[in-house]
Formats: C-alpha cells, structure tokens, sequence
C-alpha cells in the first residue's frame, strides 16, 4: 500500500477521489438534514453537471493540449438525446415515473450519441492544429446548435417519428407526445438526476480519466501535446491517439450533458450556445489545465457563485461583479509570487510544475 | 503533513462556500395587516432586459400604490433576475423560495417559465405570470399542428397574457374578418418558442379560413439584421399584407428596409410590436399604417390607463409597454383575489395557493385591468380578455374597428 502511495499519480488521483467523496457525504448529509437552503439544494446536480463538462474538456485541452471551443455541442447532444431517451422510457411504460434505470438508460444513450459525433467531428477537426482547431470546433458546436433547432422529435403507439420540418410532419397519433419541439426544445422533464446519480457519474469520470492519462495511450497523447515532431518521428500515430482523447472527451460531455438535461424540467438548444462553450473552457482554465480536481473546484465555485445571496445582494450587477471577480483570481492565478506560495502549499504541484515548465518552452496551451 | 494541511484547507473552502448559503424567512404579520410576499422572475440583464425590467416596473407600481392604500392586504415585492435563461431562473426561484415567497409572479419571459412553473406546482405555490405566452407554461393545452397534450397542467400556473396559439388564432381571424390582404407573407423568428408559437397556429387558422399564405421566410436570432432576401421573397410573391409574429426590434429594421426597395405592403403584428414607436433612431413614420393586436394601449383615454403611464413616466422616464402594464395587472389581480378572500399572511404558501386557484377559477371572479376589461380565467390557466386591433395613426395607436 504504501509503496502504491509512492507514485505521484496515483497520489494524485486518490486524493482527488478522496475529496470529491468528503465533499458529497458532507453535502448529502447536509442536505438529507435540511441544512442546505433550496437554493444550494436545486444547485447540487447542475454542479455535477458542470463539474463533469469541465472535466472531459480537460481531457483535450488540458492532457491533449488542443483548444476545443465547441464542448457545449457535444453536451446539448448528450442532453437532448438523453432527455429523448427518457422521455420515450416514460410514454412506453404508460408514463410511469422513471427511476436509476432510467437515468442510466439515457446517459448511456447521451454518452454514445455525443462519442459518435466526436468521432464524425474529430475526423476532420483533429487534422487541424492550434487555432485552426479552435475555431473548427466553434463552427460545430454552432452547427448542432442550429441543428437541434429545426429537429422535431414526437412519440406515438407506432414508435418514434422525426422531421426535419416541421411538426405538422411528425403525424402523429392523437394519443402520441411531441417530444422536442424544434426551438422550443423539450419541456415537462422529469427530473429524475439525483445529487447521488451525479457523484457516481463524476466519480466514473475521474477514473477514467485517471486510468487513460496514466496509460500506454495517454502518455501518447501526452507525448503529442509536449512534441509533436519527436512523436511523429517515432513512428506514433498521432491522428488516432488525438482522436482517441477526443472522443473520450465527447463521450464524458454527453453524459455531463444528460445528466445536466434531467435535471432540468426544460431545455432549449439555445442555451448550449457558444458562451457556454466558452464558460467550460473557463472552468478549466481557472482550475487549471491538466488538473482534474482544480475543474470540479472551479466549476462548483462558479456555477454555486452567481446564486450566492450576498451576490443576489448587488441586484443588476450582480453579473458585473461576478465578471470581476474572475478576471481578478484569473489575474492572482497568473501572479508568480502566488504560484510559488501556492505550489510549496498545494500537494498537487507536481502536476502544475509540469505545465509552467512547459509555459516556460514557450508551448502554445491556449 | 504539508499535504494534509493544504488538503484540509481545501476541503474548508469549499465546504464553507456552500455553508454560506443559509436561509432566513421573516414572517409578514402585523397589528391586522397582512404583509404577503411577493415574488418575480425576469431578464433584468442580458438581451431580453427590455421585457424583465419593464414588468418589473410594473409591478413595483401596483405595489406602491396598493401599499400606500394603507389596506389589511400589503405586498413585499422581490424581483429576482434570470437573463433569460432557465437554469438560472430556477436559481432565482429557489432564491426566492428561501425568502419565503408566498406568492409568485412567475418569469416573464416564456422559456424559463416553463421550467419555474414546473417547480412551483410541485411546491404548490400560485403563480400568475404577466407575459410567459408559451402553452408548456401553462401544460395541458394540445398543441395546434399535432393535437397531442405534451406537458401535464401545472394547476397553480396562470397567465396574464395571450397564449402563443391564441395570438395566432386571432390574427388569422382578424385578417379574414375584415379582409385585410388577399396575399400574404409570413416572416417569423424560427429560434424563438414565442414567434414559431404565434406562427404555426397563425398558419393552421389561415389554412382553415382559406387566406392564402403566398410567402413564409425565417430568420434567426443571429440573423435579424439584414431582411432583404424575405422581403424580396414577399415582394416577389405579391404579398400584399406581411403577418409579422415578432418583437419590434426585427420589425423596425423590416419596415425600414422594405422601404428602401419601395415596397409598401399592408403589416399585421401582434403584442411584441408594442413599442415600435419608442425604437431609437427609427423613423417612425415608416411604421404608419402598421395593424398590431395587443392588449394594452399606452395612449388609450381611459382614466386607470393614463394614471399608471403618469406614474409610470414620472418613476422610470418612459413609456410603458404592454409588459409593464401586464405585471401592474398580475399584482391587481392578486391583490383583488386575496381582498375577496380575506386571506391574512400567515397562510402558508400551499394553502394560499389552493384558496386563489379556487378564486380564479370559480367562473365569478372577473377582472378589469390595464390589458383588459372583464378578464376571467378557467381551469386551463388561460385569460380569456379580448384582443385590441390597433393601428399607428399619425405616430399614436388608435383602435382599429
């Protein structure tokens, strides 16, 4: 045991198991008791949610060194075919409520659905490099957002129906349910996400995201990030190594993205714009890049943040403030007297040392 | 060591980040007079803060005024803001659920609402929202192109406005009635729940009564600055009359454009081209002739009308819009509905919610407001108010006949 203790990754990783788990008995205890104010309660799974996306963008941009600006695409896939899924669950089963099953049925669905379109995706993103890629992977992401809004998705006793056009198409039976309604997206959830269903999800993550970095595949990856030239010349295929990442990172997001979807009693596709892309990356560049439990913290700080009363306090500037705030820890994050305190400080500097080492080669990271 | 302190540090800070978030609820009851809470959702920032904050004006009116009445029935208002978007307005709920709401005014906008409806009818707390038109706020309704019933009712969800088919289905109406084009072009927004609404029951009435629809081009939230291609779609087409389901905005830059290629058709909008003529920089006598359906008027003669725009003007410096005048309506009618139930504030949310559906739906409850006279509601939580054809006249909305 103590010899498995020795290896800095796998330190690494069982630290940051260890505190997601403190941090989700804590709450759950908190929030079984009463403790917690409905606010921080309805909170708890768009927390896991976010935690999520921003831990499968780490994957790219943070262990495959790519800048992916499209990661809301991939979790409004998740979202919307997860909530499908769920939705088709209920009317077949005569509109009963749903339970775990049905929440890991529509995950599983989520994470595949969003896996495929990394892979059609990443085919011909990955052959792109640095900003080039960025800017592909925004165009996509908008892509399927103007997609989902023109799909048309209804249920009747002679199974699914789906067009393109309108719902006038869709003809359905008098006794069916339309389930996405083009621009009006999918109403009347049921919120069957639980803060438990959203632990487990993140702690899946963490495994495999821990498992893949620390494989044959993800020094690999890693490797192409640090030196492309060096990888090339030894004979890795990089394209599928990099795509490999990718579509990891994909299918994290669709489950991210349905387990964000039924916790919600609606979504629309407008909501998974580009500025929500932007605001993952966010997460991932203040926890930062590589490091795992650094995205979980930063993206539950600030998504719980914005709703906190003494921000509700400011009124109608409270998004102000909220901007401030972060570009004032973006700037502390950035100070190198700070670093260095935090890094004597933080048990995790073994992998941040790694990223100023290579902020110091003059490595373009985004 | 070193690890175990920092790790602890760690753990500190976020567990006290969430511990920060108590709740406090004060009661509302003093010497006979009953302080009811009060609250509201809305876009306050972001691009739709036209609407949250207009309605939120509104309301703050009526409840000045009602508590400057000195009556038994007083409000604490709290207006909470979402930026049009529905995770976060279930954020503001949850907010104003800790304050100990016992009221609710809704979002106004219709996507969030239609997730804060659903969370305030498991709560069961009333909810009478000013301006959310989508039919999924209210559940139940069939949907007009599939005849299908997508979202359950939601029993304590009202609205204070047209419902997105209604609209639809009364310009259709008003357009055959009174013969006001034989060849018509549609634009509407395709991305917006509240223009595709009006639109497709527009659509589904004109293809009952026979108008002939000889155009229907979109546009999209990204792509609301330039309109030549749908008016010269229209234009081609020899539309005579363009129905227009959207906001005034797309509509200013509609009429200036057409005007530019010298085309002059007859347009027919509905309540979200209310304010055309406070649009900065638009010349507004392009938008002479234009017909609109809406409930509120701001030049209206009546004595309740020209009071709440004095009040109104001399509180925000402007004219207010049909929003405004639909969240000063919610607070009345609240307020009447609770004067005739003589219902005191140390009623929990849930009972009070059930005594005011009760209220609504008991078929004598009527209500005359800003946005309509004789208003009443039944058990599908739709007003049932007429609509106002108007038409701009010399710059100011006159009733159409």
């Amino acid at each position: 045991m103590k010899k498995l203790f020795k290896k800095k990754s796998t330190r690494t990783s069982f630290i940051t198991y260890a505190v997601v788990v403190a941090v989700f008995l804590y709450l759950q205890i908190r929030n079984a008791t009463g403790g917690l104010s409905s606010t921080m309660a309805g909170q708890l799974v768009p927390i896991c949610a976010w935690s999520i996306m921003a831990l499968s963008l780490n994957l790219t941009v943070g262990v495959l060194g790519e800048l992916s600006l499209g990661h809301a695409g991939f979790m409004s896939i998740g979202a919307f075919t997860g909530a499908i899924t769920a939705a088709v669950i209920r009317f077949q089963s005569g509109g009963a409520a749903g339970g775990a099953l049905t929440l890991i049925a529509s995950v599983a669905v989520g994470a595949v659905f969003a896996g495929i379109a990394g892979v059609l995706i990443g085919i011909p993103v990955l052959r792109l490099k640095g900003d080039y890629l960025a800017i592909v992977t925004l165009a996509f992401g908008e892509i399927i957002r103007a997609l989902i809004n023109v799909f048309y998705v209804g249920i009747d006793k002679n199974g699914l129906h789906i067009s393109f056009l309108n719902t006038e198409n869709l003809s359905l039976d008098a006794g069916g349910k339309l389930i996405l309604n083009g621009a009006s997206g999918i109403s009347g959830i049921q919120k069957i996400s639980t803060f438990f269903a959203g632990f487990v999800l993140i702690m899946l993550c963490l495994i495999v995201i821990f498992n893949f970095v620390n494989s044959r595949s993800g020094r690999a990856v890693m490797a192409i990030r640090d030196n492309r030239i060096a990888v090339d010349s030894i004979g890795i295929p990089a394209t599928r190594y990099k795509l490999l990442a990718f579509v990891i990172s994909a299918t994290l997001a669709g489950m991210g993205g349905a387990l964000f979807a039924l916790g919600q009693n609606s979504i629309v596709a407008s909501k998974f714009d580009f500025n929500t892309s932007i605001l993952i990356l966010v997460f991932v560049v203040l926890g930062s890049q590589g490091n795992m439990l650094g995205s979980i913290i930063a993206a539950s700080v600030l998504t719980v943040l914005p709703e906190l009363p003494f921000m509700r306090g400011f009124k109608d500037y409270r998004m102000l403030i909220y901007a401030i705030i972060l570009i004032l820890v973006m700037i502390f994050k950035n100070n190198p007297t700070l670093k260095r305190f935090m890094q004597k400080l933080f048990p995790f500097a073994e992998l941040k040392k790694r990223f100023a080492k290579k902020a110091e080669g003059g490595g373009n990271d985004g | 060591m070193k690890k175990f302190v920092s790790l602890a540090l760690v753990l500190v800070l976020v567990i006290s980040l969430f511990a920060a978030c108590g709740s406090d609820n004060g009661s509302g009851e003093a010497d006979g007079v009953s302080v009811f809470k009060l609250g509201g959702i809305g876009p306050l920032t972001g691009g739709a803060a036209i609407y949250g904050t207009a309605a939120k004006n509104g309301a703050e009116i009526a409840v000045a005024e009602i508590n400057a009445l000195g009556g038994s029935i007083q409000f604490d208002l709290r207006y909470e803001d979402d930026a049009h978007d529905a995770e976060k307005s279930v954020n503001a709920y949850n907010t104003l659920k800790d304050w100990g709401m016992q009221i609710f005014l809704g979002s106004v906008t219709s996507t969030p609402c239609v997730a804060t409806s659903a969370e305030s009818c498991n709560d069961n707390i009333f909810t009478l929202t000013p301006s959310a038109s989508s039919t999924d706020v209210l559940g139940g309704v069939a949907n007009p192109l599939t005849g299908t019933i997508d979202v359950e009712r939601k029993g304590n969800t009202f609205q204070m406005c047209f419902m997105d088919p209604n609209q639809g289905l009364a310009s259709a109406n008003y357009i055959a009635e009174n013969n006001l084009g034989s060849k018509i072009a549609v634009i509407y927004k395709n991305d917006d729940v509240y223009s595709t609404g009006v639109y497709f029951s527009f659509k589904a009435q004109a293809d009952e009564l026979g108008l002939d629809i000889v155009s229907t081009t979109t546009f999209t939230e990204s792509s609301q600055t330039d309109f030549s291609v749908q008016i010269a779609d229209a234009k081609d087409n020899g539309a005579d009359l363009i129905f227009m389901p959207m906001y005034y905005t797309p509509a200013s830059l509609i009429f200036t454009q057409a005007n530019a290629i010298g085309y002059k058709p007859a347009y027919f909008g509905i309540d979200g081209m209310d304010g055309i003529l406070t649009v900065e920089g638009f010349d507004t006598s392009l938008a002479e002739g234009v017909m609109l359906l809406t409930p509120f008027n701001a030049d209206a003669q009546d004595e309740k009308t020209q009071n709440f725009v004095a009040a109104y003007q001399e509180k925000y410096g402007e004219i207010p819009n049909q929003f405004a005048a639909d969240g000063y309506d919610c607070v009345y009618a609240i307020y009447e509905a609770l004067t005739a139930l003589n219902a005191t504030a140390d009623m929990s949310a849930s009972e009070l919610c059930d005594a005011l559906v009760a209220k609504f739906t008991d078929g004598s409850f009527s209500f005359n407001g800003l946005t309509g006279d004789n208003m009443t509601w039944d058990e599908t939580g739709a007003v049932n108010k007429t609509p106002k054809g108007m038409v701009i006249e010399n710059g100011a909305y006159v009733g159409l006949n």
